[in-house]
């Protein structure tokens, strides 16, 4: 670790937090291992999980259909849960990108993608993605052909976004387990595509 | 639960309004015209929620897609670029 042996106070939010945990136990609402579960919890969720899903779609057009209808049900088939909040799948195809924002607070599909990028949640991203994607997009590498249209997904709700980008070509016949290998966070969020074989 | 009053493909404004509190209505897209994408369900209202009420009964949720360059008029991208905003039916009227 990095930051071992070197001593920073609290700071305001990281104070907040630990008066209200101690608060909760104290009065017996929660216990400190419910609390710790729940953070494990948290670090098990990785893009691995998302991953899953896109490769999954990608050898099954019926699990892909059902995807597209029902983003939380068709998670669920995979054993993954989601609860309360409704999962989106946005599909890319030759015409269309699809990338995802929020821009009032950082509202994530952390069930499918685990903790977001620090960038995700930065004024920087949330503030730019909806007004100028292209330029946000060339930043991160990824230039868009200007007869493909651009759709932004601004997560202001109840419901959170995937998005289930084109199957690289040159991958006819691969494992879903190689396939899921090509699919990195990033291009689950709309920022990157997926690697190319070889 | 409340009625939902549009259907997809239906034109719609956002209303152009500022009250105070946690609003859900970003303020970029308040005052514009897009078109009903889909139903996303209904839901309890953030408004009410955020002040430790019930938020029932429960507001249709829409997926409201906009033209960016009718949002952002120097929009530099296509002209065909849009930007889909989940909004809550309170938030909307027939345009």
């Amino acid at each position: 670790m990095s930051d071992q042996g070197k001593y920073r106070p609290l700071s305001y939010f990281q104070l907040m937090e630990v008066t209200l945990r101690e608060l909760l136990v104290e009065k017996g609402l929660l216990t400190e291992e419910q609390v710790q579960c729940e953070v494990e919890e948290m670090r098990a969720r990785s893009p691995e999980r998302g991953a899953r899903v896109v490769a999954k779609a990608w050898v099954d057009s019926q699990f892909k259909s059902r995807l597209l209808k029902d983003a939380t049900m068709a998670c669920e088939e995979l054993g993954l849960e989601i609860p309360a909040l409704k999962l989106v799948a946005v599909e890319n195809t030759p015409g269309v990108h699809n990338a995802i924002v929020c821009t009032l607070c950082s509202c994530y599909p952390r069930v499918l993608l685990g903790l977001p990028p620090d960038w995700y949640k930065s004024r920087n991203y949330r503030s730019r993605m909806v007004r100028e994607p292209r330029a946000v997009l060339a930043e991160f590498g990824l230039l868009i052909d200007k007869n493909t249209q651009i759709r932004v997904h601004d997560s202001t709700a109840d419901m959170r976004y995937m998005v289930l980008p084109m199957r690289p070509a040159g991958t006819e016949g691969w494992s879903e387990e190689r396939l899921a290998a090509l699919v990195s966070r990033d291009c689950m969020i709309g920022v990157a595509l997926p690697k190319s074989p070889g | 639960m409340v009625q939902a009053r549009f259907k997809p493909g239906d034109r719609v404004r956002v209303m152009q309004a500022y009250p105070v509190g946690h609003v859900r209505t970003p303020h970029y897209i308040r005052g514009h015209t897009g078109e009903i994408e889909r139903l996303c369900g209904s839901f309890a209202n953030p408004e009410e929620l955020a002040q430790m009420r019930s938020g029932l009964p429960a507001q249709p949720l829409y997926r409201v897609r906009f033209v960016q360059r009718e949002v952002w008029p120097d929009y530099k991208g296509s002209p065909q670029d849009v930007l889909e905003v989940e909004i809550f039916q309170h938030w909307l009227e027939a345009a």
